[in-house]
């Protein structure tokens, strides 16, 4: 039996001098252009917290408002705030600075996280009242020290700096006086990514009927690299934010694959619940400071808010068959292949068609596809086109040069099957994973009978290889709960029970053939 | 566009010379192409690359454009890239290439 | 005379549009010396 989805959660934390400080675009002005405009100007442009929380994406982000509401509202959308916008929705919550903060310093394990003692009295009750965090976590808050010894470790330690409203609160200092991999840079960019991941699974255990225990196995998915110079990228990040979370009878580990990692660690949990391995497996990312304003000068040239404040985190905690849930389908797997190439008609066909192919299924008989999510209220204004639309575009194409489709069906068919943008770009965030939770919901409500979800990843960005990369999965609803009266869903079963037959019955003249030679 | 990629095109050009290369960009859209082109053309245009202030003014085409696409065997095309431009808008993007091809290239 | 053919091509192809690779071998077909391929991302 496959394994099945038994929850979902997705989480944001709205970090806007992570942006100023942490994030590459900035860091890499720093360095070569430090006087420049764009970095006196920058502040300006940053939003506040309230204007992050009635942001339409965000919003559909933590399931407030739905990707086909969000289809209906007119870009740009940065200036049409939600009105009575809440900053807790069904799949998690948008953290302001000054918790996350907090949170950061209650997952730092080496007393490298230092924070003013007035801000961690002022900011302590606001966290305590979250109902995700739990007394434990509570416990682990240090108490804070003078802001003089903040100071010093700055300008004198190279530790990173940690703000909130525009003041110094609290630092993140160097593990190591020469090792690159521990710097404070390194470690600040690591500790962000631990505390998101831990409040993606915190979230999901809220949503879900999981309890903290019942979880055996973690797999952390994002594009952190964790160890020191010995052994860096190491990792295990997944233990580490176990740890923090509660999850007493988890072990883990972390699959990296790029913007793909979050939908191969969903195939390998999907996997390990399937064989019996582990009972109930949890996949979580967290989010990531480099990205941060990555397109902040094309925002600003072009009047737009930097919309890249947000950290980012998902968490899918899956389990056995429990005859309600829908189930991550493991028959037939789309995956980019070394020898698929990188042509994208080539790439569409190895993650869409192929799987489609062998389950005996066209494109049109899969209700929405969630392939990478990328908000485009960021990426166009950068110059970077809409990407989800981009991808449905390539699909519908594909549909049309195998005659599923007509040409000029095109648009309805995007309209229908595909689903607006509305993640961050998180890099990994994005890929396929932001609309599992609404995919979950549609599936057991029965407005939809398959969604396909699909990741893809940039690998030549580390330098190793030029392939591109990806794998997708359908999820489907729980075959358990069938309505007897559901024809569809028996026409799609008459077609694979054919499809697998037929192809039974190639393998048998195959292998006469193969005698009579 | 990135800047190790900047540098790549600045120390190719003074190795072959600038007259004897073409860019060739794959941009998923007008602006992006544009862009890139008037990066290779005029100078980076935000100010952080190698590029910047340096007036190339190489020949660069989308690869989905008449003016090279022409040139391509016909099969590599069809296989390679052809579903983009369905994808793609070839108008906008050629649009967009030549205003900055009229104005900054110089071969 | 042809744009490709005997020239140096510098590739910068789009993980979002055609990719390095697709548009080095569309090139290589038009007789171009391809001496550099990348592909971006903005995402």
């Amino acid at each position: 039996m496959n394994s099945v989805i038994k929850g979902t959660s997705y989480i944001l934390a709205h970090t806007p001098e992570m942006v100023l400080y942490n994030g590459t675009t900035q860091t890499t002005e720093r360095t070569v252009n430090p006087d420049s405009e764009y970095l006196k100007e920058l502040p300006k442009h940053l939003r506040s917290y309230e204007e992050a929380v009635a942001y339409y994406p965000n919003q559909v982000y933590i399931g407030n408002v739905t990707p086909e509401e969000l289809a209906q509202i007119e870009m740009p959308w940065y200036d049409k705030p939600v009105e009575g916008a809440e900053r807790f929705g069904p799949f998690g919550e948008i953290m302001p600075n000054d918790e996350f903060l907090l949170l950061i310093q209650i997952s730092d394990e080496f007393d490298l996280v230092k924070l003013e003692a007035d801000f961690v009295e002022k900011v302590r009750p606001a966290l305590a009242e979250n109902p995700v965090v739990t007394p434990a976590m509570l416990d682990r808050i240090k108490p804070g020290v003078e802001l003089a010894e903040i100071d010093k470790f700055v300008t004198e330690e190279a530790a990173e700096p940690l703000y909130f409203g525009g003041e110094l609160v609290g630092c993140v200092k160097r593990a190591h006086n020469i090792d690159l991999n521990l710097s404070a840079h390194v470690l600040h960019e690591n500790l962000v990514t631990k505390a998101s991941g831990v409040l993606s699974v915190l979230h999901a255990l809220r949503s879900s009927d999981v309890k903290a225990e019942e979880i055996e196995y973690l797999i952390e998915c994002s594009e952190a690299a964790v160890g020191d110079q010995n052994q860096r990228g190491g990792g295990n990040i997944a233990k580490s934010i176990a740890e923090i979370a509660g999850l007493q009878n988890a072990t883990g580990s972390d699959t990296r694959g790029f913007c793909a990692a979050p939908a191969h660690a969903l195939l390998e949990a999907a996997a390990l619940v399937k064989s019996g391995v582990f009972k109930c497996v949890a996949v979580a990312g967290g989010g990531c400071t480099a990205k941060l304003g990555m397109n902040g000068k094309d925002h600003i040239k072009k009047g737009v808010p930097v919309l890249e404040d947000m950290i980012g985190g998902f968490c899918v905690i899956i389990g056995e068959n429990d005859g309600v849930n829908p189930e991550l389908i493991t028959d037939y797997v789309g995956r980019h292949r070394v020898g698929t190439g990188s042509a994208p008609q080539a790439v569409i066909s190895s993650l869409v068609t192929d799987p489609l192919e062998q389950a005996g299924l066209g494109i049109l008989d899969v209700d929405r596809f969630s392939t990478e999510m990328q908000n485009p209220d960021i990426t166009r204004p950068a110059g970077a086109g809409n990407v989800p639309e981009a991808n449905y575009k390539m699909i519908a194409a594909l549909a049309v040069m195998r005659g599923e489709l007509e040409r000029p069906q095109m648009k309805d068919f995007i309209a229908k099957h595909g689903v607006t943008g509305f993640a961050p770009t998180q890099g990994h965030i994005p890929s396929g994973v932001p609309y599992m939770g609404f995919a979950r919901l549609g599936l057991m409500n029965g407005d939809f009978k398959r969604v396909m979800i699909v990741g893809k990843g940039s690998l030549f960005l580390g330098r190793l290889t030029n392939l591109f990369d990806g794998v997708s999965f359908l999820m489907e609803p729980n075959r358990g709960v069938k309505k007897e009266d559901d024809k569809a869903a028996d026409t799609d079963e008459i077609r694979r029970l054919i499809a697998e037959s037929m192809r039974d019955f190639a393998h048998s003249l195959m292998l006469k053939a193969e005698q009579e030679v | 566009m990135d800047l190790e990629n900047q540098k790549r095109v600045l120390e190719l050009s003074e190795e072959h010379g600038p007259e004897n290369i073409v860019v060739l960009l794959g941009a998923a859209d007008a602006e992006g192409a544009g862009l890139a082109a008037e990066t290779v053309l005029a100078g980076d245009p935000t100010y952080a690359g190698p590029l910047t202030g340096v007036s190339l003014g190489l020949r660069v085409y989308h690869v989905c454009e008449e003016e090279v696409k022409q040139e391509f065997d016909e099969a590599v095309y069809e296989e390679q890239v052809s579903m983009m431009e369905m994808v793609l808008d070839v108008d906008d993007i050629h649009e967009e290439m030549q205003s900055f091809r009229d104005e900054y290239m110089k071969f | 005379m042809a744009i490709l053919k005997d020239r140096k091509i510098i590739v910068i192809g789009d993980r979002d549009g055609i990719p390095g690779q697709a548009i080095a071998l569309c090139a290589e077909s038009a007789g171009g010396d391809v001496v550099f391929s990348s592909t971006e991302c903005f995402v």
